[in-house]
Formats: C-alpha cells, sequence, structure tokens
C-alpha cells in the first residue's frame, strides 16, 4: 500500500541535508545539523588531509627504511584532548537548548489525541471528531499530540517539523508544534512495528484556524455509502493490508473479492458476502483464510454497523 | 608502490632457510603437528581454536552480507519487489543480529585475539586452554541455533528485539533467537575472561604493562566490557524469554510491565557492545601503522590508557539510544553530556595515529591500506556519531537511515577494515604463506569506494526522513537507494575477489618468512607457522614492540649476506 | 599436549627477542594425584593464582546477572510501592529466616571443608561437604514448599496471577482485583529466588563433583584449588540470597 498510497505523500526538500522546515521548532534543530556538520567537516579535514600528505611525503622508499624515533610531546597530547572536548560541550549545550524547548508544550497548546495500533494512526479531537490516517491542524497555534499504542511501540515522526517521539502502549508520551503556515506533509511511523511498518503514514494537513475551527465541529461525514466506504478503506488502514489491484499486501487484495468462495483453514469453504464480511471485520479469528497470517486486528468498537454497510457497499464496487 | 620497496623473502630468493620447509621434522609446526579433523576439534591450541573460529566468523560474515545484499536488492524499488515484507523484516533481524552476535562481536578476540595474544606476551597459551575450545564449542552451539531459526522461519524483531512487539504473535521464533544470543553470551564471557587472566599472569620474563604491543591493552579493555556487559544481556533475554513464554508481565503493560524498561536492559548491554566491537579494531590498527609506517607509536600511554577510558565511558550511555523512547528529559540531558567524552579518547587515538604516519616510513601494502580506510571512515562515522550524540538534533535522525550509515560506518568502516587489515598482517604469520600483493590492493580500493557509495547516501537518506525497517519507500528517495545498492556491489565484488585469492594463497602463495613486515613484537620472533608452544624457548622482552631499527637492520644484513 | 621434544631454535635468531634455554620438561599429567601444572604455566603458584582469578572474575559476571534484576525490583518497587508492601506480606517470614539459617551454616560447613583439605583431613572434608549439601537439599525444600504455597493461592507472575486458568481464587480478598503491582511483586520474587535456585542447583552439582574428587583422595594441603573455587562459588550464592531475603521478605 505503501507504493500506491506515497504517490500522496511528499517530503519537500528543504537544504541539500534536510526536508523544508515545516514547524517553528524546526530553525533551531537545524542549527545543531549545522553546528555537527561544521564540526564534523572540520575534523574530517584535519584528519584526512594531513593523512594524505604524510602517506604521499613518508611513503618508503627503500626497503630497509625505517621512520624517524618517536618523541614525546605532552603539550600537544593537552592540546587535542582539551580542544575537543571544549567543541563536544558546545554542540551538547545547543542539543539540550534545543531539546528542552520541544519537551515543555506551552500552556494552552491544542491537544489532539493520537492513538496509534498496528498499522494505522487514528487522532481524536477535543470536539470528538476522529480521523484516521490524517491529522489536521491549525496553523499558528501551538498543537500538542497526547499519545498512547494499542498494540506495541510505534514511532510519530513528522520531518518537516522535527519532531518524532515513540509511542508506547501502557503509558502517553507527547510532541508539540507550532505550523506557521497552512501546508501538508506526511506523518511516518519510527518504531519498527512489524509487517505494516512501512506502510503506517499518514497525511498531515495544516488548515488556517478559521478553516480548521469549521472542519473540527462539522461532525458527521457526508457523501455515497461507496464513497464513504472508499473513506473508510484508506482511513481505517484496510489499505494497511489490503490493495484493491490484486497485489498481495499481507492479507488478500480485495479485487474481485466480493462474492467469491473463501477458504478457511478449519476445513469450511464461505462464500464472502455481508455476514462473512461483517463477522470477519468484528472477529477476524473466527474466520481464518488459509495462506495468510492470522494478524487483521478485531475492528469492534471501531466501526459502526453504518460504517460496516458502507465498507460493505465499497467492496461490492472493487472489481 | 614497487615491490623494490618491502622487505624481500629470503624463502623465495634461496632456501636458506630449509628447516621450515613444511613436511621434514624439523619443520613441525601447529599445523602439521597432528593431523585429523580430531586432532582439531580436541586440540587445546589456542592457535588452532582461533583458526577455527577465524572460519566461522567469516562463514558468518558471508552469510550476513549476502543477507545484506539480498536486502539492498529489493531496496531498487520503492514498492512490492522480489521479496515480501515478512520476508524483508526477516532478512534485516538475522542480516543484523548474524552480523553483531555471531560476527562482529566474536570476531577480532575470538580470531585474531586467540591467536595472537599469548604469542604477542610470549606465552605457550591462553590461562584456560579448555575454556577456550569450550567457548568455541558453545558459540556453535549458538550458531546452530541461529541457523535453525533461519531454516524454520525466521525472526523479525529487528536485532534489538525491542518488547512488546517481540512478545506478539508476528515476530516469529523469538525464544529460540534470544536462547541462542543467551548462549553465544557465556562464549564471549569465557573469551574475555580468559584474555585477562592470560594478560595478568602469563606474561613473559620482561614484559611489562608498557611493554606490551597496543594491541594487547584494547584486547583487555574489550574483554573488561565483555565481562560486565554480557551477564546483564544474559538476564534481559532470559527475561524477555519468560516474557514471551509464560507471560510474567516484566516487560508486558498490560500486567504493568514496562517496555521501555526492556530497552535499558537491553542497550546497557549493547551500548557497551559497540565497544566490544570496535576496541580491538582499534588495537589492530595501532600494530598495523605502527609496523607498515616502522614507527614507534606516538603517545604510547595516551593511546594505551584511551582504551581504558572508552570501556568505562561506554557504560555511562546508553541511555543515547533512547533520547525519544519517553524517558525523562533529565535522563537524556545526561546521557547525551555523557556520551560527547566518549569522542575524547577516540580523538586522542585518532591524532596519534597521524602522529605516527608523521615522518614514518610508510609502505602501502594491504594492511596500511585498510589501516588507512579505517582512519578515513572510522572519523566519518565517529563525527557523525556527534550529531545523534546531540539532543535536538536526534529527535529528527534517530530511527532513520542517518543511524544505518553511522553505525555502518564505524563497524565495517572501522572494525571490519580492521579485521580484514590485521588479517593480512597476520596471515603469512598463521598460514605460512604470502597473499598476491595486487589482488589484495585492488579489493581494498574496490571495498573502500564501494563501502562510501553505499553508505554515504544513506546519510542523505536519513536526514531527508527516510526511516529505518522499511520495506517499502517514497519514490522519491529512490535515487539515492539506488545509489546505494550499486555500492553494496562493488562491496560484494571486492570481498568475493579477497576470498579467492586467500583461499588460492593456501595452496600456491609464496612461502612466507618469519618476519615478512620487519615487525618487533615477539609474535614475529619464532618460526611461521609458529610450533604448537609458540617459542622453542622461553622468550624475554628486552625491547618495547615497536622498536624497529634492529629488526630492519639485522634483515637488511642477513639480506645482504644470504645474496 | 605437553611436548617434551624442545623443536630447534629458529636459525634466523630474533634481534629483539632475547631467548633463554627451555624450563626442564614437565612430566606427564599425573591422573592419579589430581595434581599437575599444566604446560603453559611456569609455576604451580602461577597456575593456581590464574585459577583463582577467573573465578572471581566469573562471580564479577555472576553479580552483574543479578544486579540487573535487582535494578528492576528497584524501579517496580518505587512505582508500585503499596502493592509491594502486600505483596510483601504474602511472604512466610519463618521459611525466609529459616532458609537463611541453612544457607549461613552450609556456608560455614563449605568453609570447614576447604580448611580440612587443607590440613590434609580427608574424613573431615568429606563429611563438610556432605553437611553443606544436606543443608542445600534442606533450603530447595522449604522454598518447594513455599512456591507450592504461592501457587495454591494464585500468588504468580504477570497474566497467572490469581489463576485465570485454572479458577482459583486469591486468598487475600484484598487482592480481588488482579492489580497489576503485585503480579509484579511477585514477577519479581519468581524470578529472582528462581535463579538463585538454579544456582543452588548448579552448587549442589559443584559439591557431588568435589566429593567424588576429595574420595579418591585428589586433594591435600598442596593442591586444593578446585575445592577452594567451589567454596568461593558457595559463598556467593549465599550472600546473593542475604540480599534477596531482606528486600524481598522484609522491607517489601
Ligand atoms: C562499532 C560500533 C560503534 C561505535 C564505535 C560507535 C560510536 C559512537 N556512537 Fe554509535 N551506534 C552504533 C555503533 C557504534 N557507535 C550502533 C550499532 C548504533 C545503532 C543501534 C541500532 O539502533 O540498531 C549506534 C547508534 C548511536 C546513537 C543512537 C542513535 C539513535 O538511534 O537515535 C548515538 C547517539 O548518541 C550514537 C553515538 C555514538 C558516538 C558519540 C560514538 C563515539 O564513540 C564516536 C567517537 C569518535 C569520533 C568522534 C571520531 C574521532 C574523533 C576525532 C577526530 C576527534 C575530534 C572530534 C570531535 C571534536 C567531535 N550511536
Ligand atoms: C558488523 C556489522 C554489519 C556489517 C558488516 C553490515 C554490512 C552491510 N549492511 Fe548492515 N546492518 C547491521 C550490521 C552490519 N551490516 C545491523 C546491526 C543492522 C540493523 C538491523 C536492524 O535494523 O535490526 C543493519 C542494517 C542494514 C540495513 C538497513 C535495513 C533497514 O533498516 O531496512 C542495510 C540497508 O542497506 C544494510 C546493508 C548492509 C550492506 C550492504 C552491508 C555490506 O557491507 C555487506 C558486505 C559483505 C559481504 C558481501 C560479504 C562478503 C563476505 C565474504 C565473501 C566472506 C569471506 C570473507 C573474507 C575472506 C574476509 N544493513
Ligand atoms: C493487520 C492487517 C489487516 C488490516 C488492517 C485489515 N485486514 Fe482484513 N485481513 C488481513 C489478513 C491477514 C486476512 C487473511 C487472514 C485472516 O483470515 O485473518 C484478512 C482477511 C480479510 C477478509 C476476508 C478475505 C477472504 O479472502 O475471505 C476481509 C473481508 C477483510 N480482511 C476485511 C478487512 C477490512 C474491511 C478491513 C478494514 C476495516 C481490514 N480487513 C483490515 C489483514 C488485515
Ligand atoms: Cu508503527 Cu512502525
Ligand atoms: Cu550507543
Amino acid at each position: 500500500m505503501a507504493a500506491d498510497a506515497a504517490t500522496n505523500f511528499v517530503i519537500h526538500l528543504g537544504s541539500f541535508w534536510l526536508p523544508r522546515q515545516g514547524s517553528t521548532l524546526a530553525p533551531q534543530v537545524d542549527r545543531g545539523f549545522d553546528l555537527a556538520l561544521y564540526v564534523g567537516v572540520a575534523f574530517f579535514i584535519l584528519v584526512v588531509v594531513p593523512l594524505v600528505l604524510f602517506v604521499w611525503k613518508y611513503r618508503r622508499r627503500r626497503a630497509h627504511d625505517v621512520g624517524k624515533p618517536t618523541g614525546h610531546n605532552t603539550a600537544i597530547e593537552i592540546a587535542w584532548t582539551v580542544i575537543p572536548l571544549a567543541i563536544v560541550m558546545a554542540c551538547f549545550l545547543v542539543g539540550f537548548r534545543g531539546f528542552l524547548r520541544a519537551s515543555v508544550a506551552p500552556a494552552g497548546a491544542y491537544e489532539i489525541q493520537v492513538t496509534a495500533h498496528k498499522w494505522a494512526w487514528h487522532f481524536q479531537y477535543p470536539t470528538g471528531k476522529s480521523t484516521d490516517n490524517e491529522l489536521r491542524i491549525p496553523v499558528g497555534r501551538p498543537v500538542k499530540m497526547v499519545m498512547s499504542s494499542q498494540d506495541v511501540i510505534h514511532g510519530f515522526f513528522i520531518p518537516e517539523f522535527r519532531v518524532k517521539e515513540d509511542v508506547v502502549p501502557g503509558s502517553y508520551t507527547s510532541v508539540w508544534f507550532t505550523v506557521p503556515k497552512p501546508t501538508q506533509t506526511l506523518l511516518e511511523c519510527t518504531q519498527y512495528c512489524g509487517l505494516g511498518h512501512s506502510g503506517m503514514l499518514a497525511k498531515v494537513i495544516a488548515m488556517p484556524d478559521a478553516d480548521f475551527d469549521k472542519w473540527v465541529h462539522q461532525v458527521k461525514l457526508q457523501g455515497s455509502p461507496v464513497a464513504i466506504g472508499r473513506g473508510l478503506y484508506t482511513s481505517k488502514g484496510c489499505s494497511g493490508c489490503h490493495s484493491i489491484n490484486g497485489t498481495r499486501i499481507v492479507g488478500p487484495s480485495f479485487k474481485g473479492l466480493w462474492g467469491t468462495t473463501s477458504h478457511l483453514s478449519d476445513g469450511r469453504n464461505l462464500v464472502v458476502d455481508e455476514n462473512f464480511v461483517r463477522k470477519h471485520i468484528l472477529d477476524p479469528r473466527s474466520l481464518p483464510v488459509t495462506g495468510y497470517p492470522q494478524v487483521m486486528p478485531s475492528f469492534k468498537g471501531q466501526l459502526t454497523d453504518e460504517q460496516i454497510n458502507d465498507i460493505i457497499a465499497f467492496l461490492k464496487t472493487v472489481k | 608502490m614497487s615491490d623494490s620497496t618491502t622487505p624481500a623473502h629470503p624463502e623465495r630468493s634461496a632456501p636458506a632457510h630449509p628447516e621450515r620447509s613444511r613436511g621434514t621434522a624439523a619443520g613441525t609446526n601447529y599445523l602439521n603437528a597432528q593431523r585429523g579433523i580430531k586432532s582439531w576439534l580436541t586440540t587445546l591450541d589456542h592457535k588452532r581454536i582461533g583458526i577455527m573460529y577465524l572460519v566461522s566468523v567469516l562463514t558468518a560474515f558471508l552469510l550476513g552480507g549476502i543477507f545484506a545484499l539480498i536486502i539492498r536488492i529489493k531496496l531498487l524499488f520503492p514498492g512490492h519487489y522480489l521479496i515480501t515484507r515478512a520476508q524483508y523484516n526477516e532478512l534485516f533481524t538475522l542480516h543484523g543480529a548474524i552480523m553483531i552476535f555471531l560476527f562482529i562481536i566474536p570476531s577480532i578476540p575470538a580470531s585474531l585475539g586467540n591467536f595472537f595474544v599469548p604469542m604477542m606476551i610470549g606465552a605457550k597459551d591462553v590461562a584456560f586452554p579448555r575454556l577456550n575450545l569450550m567457548s568455541l564449542y558453545i558459540y556453535w552451539v549458538g550458531a546452530a541455533m541461529a541457523l535453525l531459526v533461519i531454516l524454520i522461519g525466521g525472526v523479525s524483531t529487528g536485532w534489538t528485539f525491542y518488547a512488546p512487539f517481540s512478545e506478539g504473535p508476528d515476530a516469529g521464533h523469538v525464544i529460540l533467537m534470544t536462547v541462542a544470543v543467551f548462549i553465544l553470551g557465556f562464549s564471549s564471557i569465557l573469551t574475555g575472561l580468559n584474555f585477562i587472566v592470560t594478560i595478568h599472569k602469563l606474561r613473559a620474563p620482561g614484559m611489562t604493562w608498557f611493554k606490551m604491543p597496543l594491541f594487547l591493552w584494547s584486547i583487555y579493555a574489550t574483554s573488561l566490557v565483555q565481562i560486565l556487559a554480557t551477564p546483564v544481556l544474559g538476564i534481559t533475554m532470559v527475561l524477555l524469554a519468560l516474557d514471551r513464554g509464560f507471560h510474567i508481565g516484566i516487560f508486558d503493560p498490560r500486567y504493568g510491565g514496562d517496555p521501555v524498561l526492556f530497552q535499558h536492559f537491553f542497550w546497557f548491554y549493547s551500548h557497551p557492545a559497540v565497544y566490544i566491537m570496535i576496541l580491538p579494531g582499534m588495537g589492530i590498527i595501532s600494530e598495523l601503522i605502527a609496523v607498515h609506517a616502522r614507527r614507534r607509536i606516538f603517545g604510547y600511554t595516551f593511546v594505551a590508557f584511551s582504551s581504558i577510558a572508552i570501556a568505562l565511558l561506554g557504560f555511562l550511555v546508553w541511555g543515547h539510544h533512547m533520547f525519544v523512547s519517553g524517558q525523562s528529559v533529565m535522563a537524556g540531558a545526561v546521557f547525551s553530556f555523557l556520551t560527547f567524552f566518549i569522542a575524547i579518547p577516540s580523538g586522542v587515538k585518532v591524532f596519534n595515529w597521524l602522529a605516527t604516519l608523521y615522518q614514518g616510513s610508510i609502505s602501502l601494502r594491504a594492511p596500511m591500506l585498510y589501516a588507512l580506510s579505517f582512519l578515513f571512515l572510522f572519523t566519518i562515522g565517529g563525527l557523525t556519531g556527534i550529531f545523534l550524540g546531540m539532543l535536538s538534533v536526534d529527535v529528527h535522525l534517530h530511527d532513520t537511515y542517518f543511524v544505518v550509515a553511522h553505525f555502518h560506518y564505524v563497524m565495517m568502516g572501522g572494525t571490519v577494515m580492521a579485521f580484514v587489515g590485521g588479517l593480512h598482517h597476520w596471515w603469512p604469520k598463521m598460514t605460512g604463506r604470502m597473499y598476491s600483493e595486487a589482488w589484495a590492493r585492488l579489493s581494498a580500493i574496490l571495498i573502500f569506494i564501494g563501502f562510501n557509495a553505499t553508505f554515504f547516501p544513506q546519510f542523505i537518506l536519513g536526514s531527508r526522513g527516510m526511516p529505518r525497517r522499511y520495506y517499502a519507500y517514497l519514490p522519491e528517495f529512490q535515487g539515492l537507494h539506488v545509489f546505494s545498492t550499486f555500492g553494496s556491489w562493488v562491496i560484494g565484488a571486492g570481498f568475493f575477489i579477497m576470498l579467492g585469492y586467500l583461499v588460492y594463497s593456501l595452496k600456491a602463495g609464496a612461502v612466507a618468512s618469519t618476519n615478512p613486515w620487519g615487525a618487533a613484537s615477539l609474535e614475529w620472533q619464532t618460526a611461521t607457522p609458529p610450533p604448537t608452544e609458540n617459542f622453542p624457548v622461553q622468550p624475554v622482552a628486552e625491547h618495547g614492540p615497536y622498536d624497529f631499527e634492529e629488526v630492519v637492520a639485522a634483515q637488511a644484513a642477513l639480506e645482504g649476506s644470504a645474496s | 599436549m605437553s611436548d617434551a621434544i624442545t623443536p630447534p631454535a629458529p636459525s634466523e635468531k630474533s634481534p629483539s627477542a632475547h631467548l633463554e634455554h627451555a624450563p626442564p620438561a614437565h612430566p606427564e599429567r599425573s591422573r592419579g594425584t589430581g595434581f599437575h601444572v599444566a604446560h603453559h604455566f611456569s609455576s604451580a603458584e602461577v597456575q593456581f593464582d590464574a585459577n583463582k582469578m577467573g573465578v572471581w572474575l566469573f562471580l564479577v559476571t555472576e553479580v552483574l546477572l543479578f544486579g540487573g534484576m535487582f535494578c528492576a525490583f528497584a524501579v517496580f518497587r518505587s512505582w508500585y510501592f503499596p502493592a509491594f508492601v502486600a505483596g510483601h506480606d504474602l511472604l512466610s517470614k519463618a521459611a525466609g529466616s529459616t532458609n537463611t539459617a541453612v544457607l549461613i551454616t552450609s556456608s560455614l560447613t563449605m568453609a570447614l571443608a576447604v580448611r580440612s583439605a587443607q590440613m590434609n583431613r580427608k574424613g573431615l572434608t568429606l563429611g563438610f561437604l556432605v553437611a553443606t549439601l544436606l543443608f542445600a537439599a534442606t533450603f530447595l525444600v522449604i522454598k518447594y514448599f513455599e512456591y507450592h504455597e504461592h501457587w495454591a493461592s494464585g500468588e504468580l507472575p504477570g497474566a497467572l496471577f490469581g489463576h485465570p486458568y485454572m479458577n482459583l481464587k486469591l486468598s487475600n480478598p484484598a487482592l480481588a482485583h488482579p492489580l497489576r503491582g503485585e503480579s509484579l511483586f511477585f514477577m519479581t520474587y519468581f524470578v529472582m529466588t528462581g535463579i538463585h535456585a538454579v544456582h543452588v542447583l548448579v552448587g549442589m552439582g559443584l559439591i557431588t563433583w568435589m566429593l567424588v574428587r576429595t574420595s579418591k583422595g585428589q586433594f591435600s594441603s598442596r593442591y586444593y584449588s578446585p575445592l577452594e573455587n567451589v567454596g568461593l562459588y558457595w559463598h556467593l550464592v549465599d550472600i546473593i540470597w542475604i540480599f534477596l531475603f531482606p528486600l524481598l521478605y522484609l522491607i517489601g
């Protein structure tokens, strides 16, 4: 899925090394990166240039040459201990200051609850609205993510915003950022979480404050059942495991699935109809399809009956 | 460099030393003293054990390398290609686990260390030869279990085994793999214990601590880390297996346990373990630079003590792998602060090596080429460690390809370069044959170029936001991935050429002299290959390990009289 | 391995290594006395020191193995303090104290066994070793009854807590909910005492081996280092228990 969905996502480059700066935290992080880069390049030159010079100048000319006797020089030893020490301490301070700023969210930040599960992101807004695999945020206001996982550890990473934090089951972690202008970018899962790890992406949309307010208060989704079903297919994470073009990701592709006979590993052969799909969504273990790992999560409590109907409507159209 | 600049091999021109040609009774050495598989499997000779270890770890390297090549081929294309997600996850897990636990941790100490530690201090064997053999058998058992895991369907947790993923249904044969790692840990402990006692108790008369070759200092420091850190890995693996098997709840949040605690346990071992990997490599580099530049190491004591400093500091920084794991800001700050101190003793080493090259007499034979590669690549690897040690920068770089590039630069560019450099350096002593210098230089250059082509683009990938352990990736990353994959083929070519000429040299290489490089440490002062008890008579260390003048002068005189 | 034939010195004598003449070859290993200096040691004393150092280093690794668990204990205890207090109330202080006494006594008899070996008193050595074995066995038997008790009342780690599979009820009604903390207390309790018990078992094996070697007359005032090393190990097992007992049973 990542492959086909990926076409919707881009990380825009800001410089040769780094993505563009999408949040107010980014410039500070990038200054740290640049400092490390300068220090790195400087010391690299300091090592490699003499290296090449010496190798050329002191190359062995006759078989029985030996090097000059080695002297001893305490002053120089101290110099190359103390000077790098001073430099790395500077690096520490710069990194620490940036980190402190990034770890304390300003009071009154707009809070969004993030729930990660294999292999999708669920965002819950204060109004009761929720989205899946699509994070919408208001521009110009500090936004705080309060994050927790339902299963294993995931990682919340928005490269353009320079934020990353693990999403841990059994406890809460958080990140915050302020996005100065409307933009679209990508959220990636950075903590290895299994088969769907590389497909655990979400779209990040920063909207003008007023538009966001309007959007977040409008709770009901609209559209034809098929369209809603298609939306749920991506937003609820079905697409992480089921393709609609026939390729096998984790589970069977939905292409042409409707109405076929499914072979279960307990020997039953059942037709993929309304009941079958409904049951499979709510309790996948009760209908184990042969030839696939039993990893589909139950969506009980996460999909309403109406939404399941919409998914079924959509499924029928995937030929 | 032309061949005329290198010490000639008397054996090649004139049979001046008939007693050293194989087969005659006088030419008895550790290889032909006894014959048959059984004599190898039951040997207590540290040299034979070292050779068996060498073959074993190189086999592991080959296997891990082949997995890496497959990973790289998959990454030619962003989407589904060649292998499935599940296979990909198993491949990088096994690649990492094999490279770390079966290859790089035992690599230098157990093979070259086993062979040369006793010889360099003028001893007949390690302190506990039986334990030494036992550690090899334990290694084989652990390796066999790891192979079994591969055969019965793999494991896909990443080499870090993070809980609770590793306790879930889709992680594969985790328990078997943790048992294998536990067992391999024992083997590592036994090796370390043996070396500490050997270095303390079995030094030849005159061999004071400061007359020891620097390789021994670094092996000593490594052994300390092995002894102090590995037990913690052991208990971690036991706890993980119990938690997965019986749900005792220690790492499982469902029962109040803490997954982050697992990470603390794991890195408490695995960060010091990166110094188990690099320190022996640094020791080899000291030898290679001194011998092939024929100059006493500049700042011997600083280099010696920096090994100990690295070993000890290494215990204080494990939390730098967990800056974004949800540990407290305070913990992050302390770990970051301490991390930077490790740069200092590492820098001391690098600068002292440079100062040794200055005014040396540098021969560009293969071992030196690898030493120079090490300096180049390790410096890049270490300096990118500074990016990662900076808190705010690591937030962006953590778990991206930047980290992947960092650790390949230090492990492959550092340790592996030192290992193969040392392998070439001591090859004549171990096998009695010379490898082909021309081919060796070719493969050194191929590996150097291929390595940079493979891993430098990964820094760029990582800082641009490409996460690691991704089967599929965004199309805009494809260019750099393709470049990286091409690079990996060049590395592969380099290593396969190496395998070829090394094996060929066993059959048809020129017979090596006692001391082809004009080195001054004790292992070069006995016959090539060495006799079973290393030295026919107890050697006495009268000179330092890097006093080349006399050795080289004597060689020159000898050659003058021979011709 | 010991090779009596000294190979000829290489003709190209190294200038930097001054070669002395070989020490007299060591006699072949005399199996009868069980005492030999391996060929690579210059003297019995060096060999003795080396062995002892090896054992000490091994003991260091053991300390670190348990050190990890002690850290985990400290962390969980500070998180779930009330639960840990409740958990420690469920341990039998009587059984714990008895076991402490038993193990300390066994350490004493072990030390006495080493001493008698040094004094060439084979009979006494055997007696003390048997006594040590018996104490060790007593320790394990008491431990077994403790484990059994906890098992029967569902005081078990993690998922086993409250025995969901066996439909057993917790004996203590205060624990009606399978609280996270208590199950973690029993996790640390079972893991730490369990690994300790494994060490006791290994120790018993080693002591039995020493019994056999003593009865074969392999130890004397000249050579008793294996016995002494097993003694060191046994003291370590004892010391670990001396840390475990107050932490788990007394302070909770
Ligand atoms: C051989 C192994 C090895 C070595 C030697 C090192 C060396 C160092 N490493 Fe590395 N590291 C790994 C192997 C190694 N590492 C591995 C395997 C991982 C990832 C594990 C995983 O997640 O799978 C990792 C990950 C890793 C991280 C975590 C990244 C993350 O996951 O977010 C960090 C962070 O601080 C780090 C830092 C360092 C530092 C500061 C050094 C220092 O020791 C480097 C010191 C050397 C130099 C600095 C160069 C020479 C010095 C000079 C020329 C002097 C002048 C220098 C200055 C003034 C700066 N490493
Ligand atoms: C010693 C350590 C080591 C070494 C040497 C290597 C070597 C290589 N690694 Fe590895 N790598 C790791 C340790 C190592 N790696 C670890 C720990 C991870 C993390 C895993 C995880 O995430 O859990 C990793 C992950 C990793 C990834 C990231 C996967 C991901 O995150 O999705 C990639 C991708 O390119 C990669 C590539 C390579 C390549 C191309 C090589 C090449 O350099 C390999 C070249 C070698 C050969 C082709 C073998 C040739 C050998 C012979 C011919 C034998 C004979 C030899 C002699 C005679 C000397 N590695
Ligand atoms: C974690 C990956 C995953 C996710 C997410 C997932 N599935 Fe599945 N699904 C599977 C796997 C694997 C199978 C086959 C094995 C089985 O029976 O569980 C499967 C089987 C099915 C089947 C039966 C197919 C057949 O051949 O009979 C249906 C219908 C289905 N899934 C629907 C859905 C819907 C609808 C969603 C989203 C609301 C979804 N799945 C989300 C992994 C997933
Ligand atoms: Cu979720 Cu990776
Ligand atoms: Cu580290």
